[in-house]
């Protein structure tokens, strides 16, 4: 067994899905089964309107069967983040939240300095705390600080689908971080991604819009599924070291060593 | 003579007591509004958009939506089969080879091919994706032009500003088409927010609907005539019928003035929000409950689907045919039941 624990929960899975965007919430029900995933992510803000009347919608998640792990999309300020976690509680009975404070509307981009003062903020309510941050070390360094036990680095924009933009900055989290989980979020397009990721010692992943706008949103599901075994089970293996050289595997022993110097 | 109860005045209920209508059957149309139009048909985009469509809904829907063309466009003539066009703003060049993708019976145009359909769009785009064969309406007209037509039957009834639960039960049949005030009935059955805009600019000519692509705010705008164009439409899942935010506003006139500046200048004419009756997998469904027909969850295909539906209903009604593909619950139902 190789369970993940994040906070309190130990799951069997290590992929997250983001309910946003799927053709209807039927599809996305047949892609979370497909997917296995037993967390789902779930946006708030918008969807709460003048109160509950997001209601029906958040009702269907609930009834998915698995955790859900609301989260403060849309916000670009540690209050309004804070608001919407505090909503979150109520609605879905839980004290975990994906933090997400945007900082640039065009792009996305996290708002590391809000991130940092709403997850401050949320910790000392008592809230287990999943930062979307960037890939930046000093910022992980003071989520951490702040309380955080979850770091949630992007790999390439939201929405993006370009997989690993810099493969550097991740491993140097990962060696900087062991014992804390890291999970990718955002940015990843393909199950080759996903894979590549895990095989860099991630702990997990969390995907939306690579499955829900797939021209086959629950074969994705299952694709992302087992990459990201494929790649966990990898990095358990402990690959191989590269090589410049060839290294035949059959020894080649009609030839003397010299030759091949 | 069968005779019929039609509950519910917007484009699935006109639909049905037309249908029923021409059938032979005695239809009797209430409504609890003044007029028709008074739920969320009056807000829809008016495509007629089956291939469109498909970028974002299952085939049924495409399929449905193919007998609508003719409906609209030939039986009413209210609609002007004038095409489709679709683009994308220059960064969002990979949104158009996603909707090429999911989509068909479309053209491909380079910025000529633009220009010679819609001139005012000349040199704003490279690349554009068209559907000749698809059609555009204007709601209201097309609601009051079917209203007309029914109340020149003479085996149609039509009641306004009443309620049906006040009513003595229906003689033979009820035909229920009360969209998302049917909920209560309808376990299912939700409500998808959407807003939209009505924009007035005499700065700029459109001939058809252009949609303009993007992952996070996708919108239509349709020409409507007389300088007038309807800017739409968010998808919130939400169920608040009447309530118009800012960031929605702000999305969509962005989304107007990024297809052409003009619309920076144009005059804000109308904002509307209510919610689409949809269920959990976003297809229509016909729900024959003892000699009650349900037709709802048209979603945001309203005009689309509701000449399809309305043809199976009267057959139902008429021949006892049965539609399996429409009545009994779709995989996905079942699944989060």
């Amino acid at each position: 067994m190789d369970p993940l624990t994040l906070y309190d929960a130990n799951l069997g899975s290590r992929l997250l899905l983001g309910t946003a965007r799927y053709p209807s919430p039927a599809v996305l029900g047949e892609a979370v089964r497909a997917s296995g995933c037993e967390i789902v992510t779930v946006s708030l803000r918008r969807e709460a309107g003048g109160g509950r009347s997001g209601e029906s919608f958040w009702a269907l998640i609930r009834d998915l069967g698995v955790k859900a792990l609301p989260n403060t999309a849309g916000c670009r300020t540690a209050k309004e983040a804070v608001a919407t976690a505090q909503m979150a509680r109520e609605v879905f009975a839980t004290d975990w939240i994906k933090l997400e404070v945007i900082g640039e509307e065009d792009t996305l981009q996290p708002d590391v300095f809000g991130l940092v003062d709403a997850a401050r903020a949320l910790v000392s309510e008592g809230f287990c705390v999943f930062p979307y941050t960037t890939d930046d070390l000093v910022v992980a360094e003071r989520l951490l600080d702040a309380g955080c036990r979850v770091l949630m680095p992007w790999a390439a924009p939201i929405g993006s689908g370009r997989g690993v933009n810099n493969a550097f900055a991740l491993r140097a989290l990962r060696a900087h971080f062991p014992d804390t989980p890291l999970v990718v979020d955002a940015g990843l397009g393909a199950p080759s991604h996903a894979t590549a990721v895990m095989e860099l010692g991630y702990d997990a992943v969390l995907l939306n819009t690579a499955v829900a706008r797939a021209g086959d949103p629950v074969g994705m599901a299952r694709a992302f599924r087992l990459a990201v075994e494929a790649g966990r089970a990898g990095w358990r293996a402990q690959p191989m070291t590269p090589r410049d050289m060839a290294e035949p595997s059959t020894p080649t022993i009609d030839r003397p060593f010299d030759q091949n110097a | 003579m069968i005779r019929a109860r039609v509950i519910g005045a917007g484009v699935a209920g006109l639909c049905a007591a037309w249908a029923l209508a021409r059938a032979g059957v005695e239809v009797e149309l209430v409504e609890t509004a003044a007029a028709v139009g008074a739920g969320c048909s009056r807000y829809a985009g008016g495509m007629i958009a089956p291939w469109c469509e498909l970028e974002n809904a299952e085939p049924l829907v495409a399929c449905l939506g193919g007998e609508a063309l003719d409906f609209w466009s030939r039986e009413l003539a209210v609609a002007t089969i004038a095409g489709s066009l679709v683009v994308a703003p220059a960064r969002e060049t990979a949104e158009l080879t996603d909707f090429a993708r999911r989509t068909k019976n479309f053209c491909r145009l380079d910025a000529d091919g633009i220009a010679a359909l819609e001139p005012d769009l000349a040199g704003r785009f490279p690349r554009a994706l068209y559907f000749p064969a698809e059609a555009h309406l204007d709601p209201r007209q097309a609601l009051s032009a079917l209203d007309a037509r029914l109340a020149s039957l003479p085996n149609v009834a039509r009641r306004f500003g009443v309620n049906a639960d006040a009513l003595p039960p229906a003689p033979d049949w009820t035909i229920d088409c009360r969209g998302f005030s049917a909920r209560g009935a309808l376990p299912g059955l939700r409500g998808v927010k959407g807003e939209m805009l009505l924009l007035r600019s005499d700065d700029i000519r459109l001939s058809r609907p252009v949609r303009l692509l993007h992952p996070r705010r996708p919108a239509y705008i349709v020409p409507r005539g007389d300088g007038l164009f309807m800017i739409g439409a968010t998808m919130i899942e939400n169920e608040e019928r009447a309530r118009v935010t800012a960031r929605s506003i702000v999305e969509l006139v962005n989304s107007a003035f990024t297809l052409h500046p003009a619309f920076g200048e144009a005059e804000i004419v109308e904002t509307g929000s209510d919610v689409r009756p949809a269920f959990v997998d976003n297809l229509p469904r016909l729900t024959l409950r003892g000699r009650t027909l349900f037709i709802n969850g048209l979603y945001r295909h309203g005009f689309l689907l509701a000449p399809a539906l309305a043809a199976r209903a009267a057959r139902i009604v008429c021949d006892g045919v049965d539609f399996p593909e429409l009545t009994n619950a779709h995989s996905g139902e079942r699944a989060f039941a």
